[in-house]
């Protein structure tokens, strides 16, 4: 107890964390943290992390990568949008889509993008949930990727339906046609469901983002910059009262986008499942999206997130044992994927029927097999590298692994769409499938799309969450057991010392 | 809960200010207990603090000599502070809740309208009611109402937006949101007392008092 110190008022013990910047983390709670719960490297104090963090924002002039990759990604956005002209003047023919293929890149590349969202769903809601603190400085970034991959994906089932300006058809409203949706359709859960998730991720983002957006608002010095963020952040005070509130709201959204996220994939899934489709039609579908969505978006995460700790000089905050755990839930997530794989040939085996070993039969032998075997080195061979911890150490073979996901999540939505699709009950409706150029002009676009809004989201807003730093280097330099739980901490700030208190009181009473 | 009496306090707010900016040196002037019908001048009293812990403690003391109006101010959630300054308020998660029942029903009902009342419609045979396909739309509508109310709600109750904030006029206070942590005895605080409340929180250990204009 602190009756050494019998005339101080000032509990200061050994949180030194928070005195003027730029103050060091005490070298003793650094000593007795087990290793790996450390996810701040360097020395940083509240301060340091504003300044490290912010001035990616409110520096005037961006790194000459940003300016070289902005224009690079609005380049190709324009090519997505000449695509879509061409498309809306001459209609979805100039796609590959045919006879008996419907579904082809549209419908790939919208689960694509879908599944690279829910990696940032998953490290914001569930990993929240879980206490993970390690999420704390790739949510933000995540989150802006679920946000942006979900614009991608919606853009091709809209565009599919061939007149994006009656899109809203789809919704429910009483119209002079005296119809209403079906509602039995897994695609109007899509409807549904995306929207949705876009919606949540949104809210999600946003509220996450308010406290930061107060930050840099009291940090910018230009008038104009001030005013925006200081619009932005709603007139945030960081009251006791409103964090109170604020992070009740946080946890429940948190609460609510957990089983949100695995509905959605799990909804995608059903337009396939609930389908009769050779190749289609199984139960293992909704798990196994999900955990390829999860597998895809991690992949993501670091396809992004390593070129651009490095570029940003975030080191710190985004360290190598953040990509170590990334590489350990590709890990894991590729294996459940591979158990698909492997039980979608033993279905089609033990179920006897003809129509799913002829799926088999043309998965591994037919015109498309290709697809196949680079689907399984993808997604099956290329992610047992993680198992050596060198591997998840090694900056090169974390991008060239996650690259082969990011293309071996492609193959499979080709592998489960087109593939099944070209061959169903009939073999006199059997047919070919290729892309043409626009499908690919399409799917290249989208990814311009898709790093163009990352890039100006990296350039106006904080990529990693401010405050949520700040409160973990809190719980590091207050207590040695930052996974101890928050009840300690009364014992600890109560224990001040009791004269000083009475002290206190008295002073009070005396005053009045 | 606030809102109303917020918003009658942005009305007297420039009015205030005028006559305060007249009126500085006196500002120890014997106003009532409970604030009456004139809105004092002095927003409150803030004292600054170099670290959590040290805000927290202070914010213990001061509910220990009786302050009631008061709030603290931080860079980040500290846990264990809104209890500390006296505040508790389950109203979000209700609030949810029900918005999570009112999306289900919602999400429900349109469905049977639609399905059973308005269009029924024989598809491959189903019954009207096939309440098993009903459920993905039932449950996103449930999470989307159960969303917006949770942060409509605590956006609601903490007063937001609200660009201008009596408290963004304490000296240093751009430094709430960065590193450094505030504690303000409101004026409102039927022990409030310019003098003595500055001096309360110098003796639990702010390193800076200053008075705050509304």
């Amino acid at each position: 107890m602190a009756t050494t110190k019998p005339t101080s008022t000032s509990p200061k013990g050994a949180t030194a964390a928070a005195a003027p910047p730029p103050a060091p983390v005490p070298a003793e709670a650094r000593a007795t943290r087990p290793p790996q719960e450390v996810f701040i490297d360097g020395r940083h104090s509240y301060a340091t992390i504003d300044q490290v963090i912010g001035r990616v924002v409110l520096s005037p002039r961006p790194p000459i990568q940003w300016i070289l990759i902005t224009l690079l990604a609005f380049g190709l956005l324009n090519v997505l949008l000449m695509t879509i002209t061409w498309l809306v003047l001459n209609g979805i023919g100039i796609w590959g889509n045919n006879q008996p293929v419907g579904w082809g890149f549209d419908i790939i590349n919208f689960v694509w993008w879908i599944g690279i969202g829910h990696a940032g769903t998953l490290i914001s809601a569930i990993l929240l949930l879980l206490r993970q603190s390690w999420r704390n400085s790739i949510n933000r970034f995540a989150e802006a990727m679920t946000i942006f991959a979900v614009v991608c994906a919606g853009l091709f089932p809209l565009l599919h339906t061939g007149r994006p300006w009656l899109a809203y058809w789809m919704f429910p409203y009483p119209n002079i046609l005296g119809m209403w949706p079906q509602f039995r359709s897994p695609l109007m859960w899509d409807v549904f469901a995306v929207s949705t998730y876009a919606l949540v991720s949104i809210i999600f983002w946003f509220v996450g983002l308010i406290p930061d957006l107060a930050t840099l608002r009291d940090r910018a010095k230009t008038p104009w910059v001030k005013a925006l963020y200081g619009i932005a952040s709603m007139g945030w005070t960081g009251s006791a009262k409103h964090w109170f509130r604020y992070e009740q709201a946080y946890n429940v959204l948190a609460g609510l986008s957990a089983p949100l996220v695995l509905s959605v994939h799990t909804i995608v899934s059903f337009d396939f499942a609930v389908g009769i489709v050779p190749g289609w039609h199984t139960t293992i579908f909704p798990p196994y999206f999900v955990a390829g969505a999860v597998f895809a978006g991690f992949a993501m995460v670091m396809t992004f997130g390593i070129p651009l700790r490095k570029l940003y000089g975030l080191q710190d905050f985004i360290t190598d044992k953040h990509l170590d755990w990334m590489a350990k839930i590709t890990l894991a997530t590729g294996l459940i994927v591979f158990y698909g794989y492997i039980l979608e040939l033993f279905y089609g085996w033990y179920s006897g029927n003809v129509y799913e070993l002829a799926v088999v039969n043309n998965r591994l032998f037919g015109p498309y097999a290709w697809s196949y075997y680079a689907l399984l080195f993808c997604n099956g061979f290329m992610p047992q590298v993680f198992w050596s911890k060198k591997a998840r150490y090694n900056t090169f073979t974390l991008m060239t692994v996650s690259m082969a996901v990011n293309i071996g999540m492609w193959l499979e939505r080709f592998v489960i769409i087109p593939v099944s699709l070209h061959r169903d009950y009939l073999p006199s409706s059997w047919g070919m499938y290729s892309p043409t150029v626009f499908d690919w002009s399409m799917f290249i676009g989208t990814m311009g799309l898709f790093t163009f809004l990352l890039f100006l989201f990296i350039k106006f807003l904080p990529m990693i969450n401010i405050f949520e730093m700040k409160e973990l280097l809190y719980r590091y330099t207050h207590k040695p057991h930052p996974k101890s739980g928050d009840e300690d901490f009364h014992g600890e700030a109560t224990s001040g010392d009791p004269a000083a208190t009475a002290g206190v009181a008295a002073a009070a009473k005396g005053a009045h | 809960m606030a809102g109303g009496s917020a918003h009658a306090g942005d009305g007297g707010i420039h009015g205030a200010r005028g006559a305060h900016a007249h009126g500085h040196g006196h500002s120890g002037h014997g106003h009532g207990p409970h604030g009456g019908e004139v809105l004092d001048p002095v927003f409150g009293i803030v004292g600054e603090f170099s670290d959590a812990d040290a805000l927290m403690h202070a914010a213990r003391l001061a509910r220990e000599a009786g302050y009631k109006r008061m709030d603290a101010y931080s860079p980040f959630p500290v846990h264990g502070l809104a209890e500390a300054i006296g505040f508790e308020d389950p109203k979000v998660p209700w609030l949810v809740f029900l918005g999570g029942l009112a999306g289900c029903a919602a999400g429900w009902s349109l469905q049977y309208f639609t399905a059973v009342l308005d269009y029924p419609w024989n598809v491959g045979g189903k019954p009207l009611l096939s309440w098993p396909q009903m459920i993905p739309i039932a449950f996103e509508c449930t999470i989307l109402l159960s969303a917006l109310s949770a942060v409509g709600g605590m956006l609601a109750l903490n007063g937001l937006p609200r660009p201008y904030q009596s408290i963004f006029n304490a000296k240093n206070f751009e430094r709430a949101s960065q590193d450094r942590f505030f504690l303000c005895i409101e004026s409102a605080d039927p022990k409030f007392d310019p003098e003595a409340t500055a001096e309360f929180l110098r003796r639990a250990g702010a390193e800076d008092v200053s008075e705050v204009e509304r």
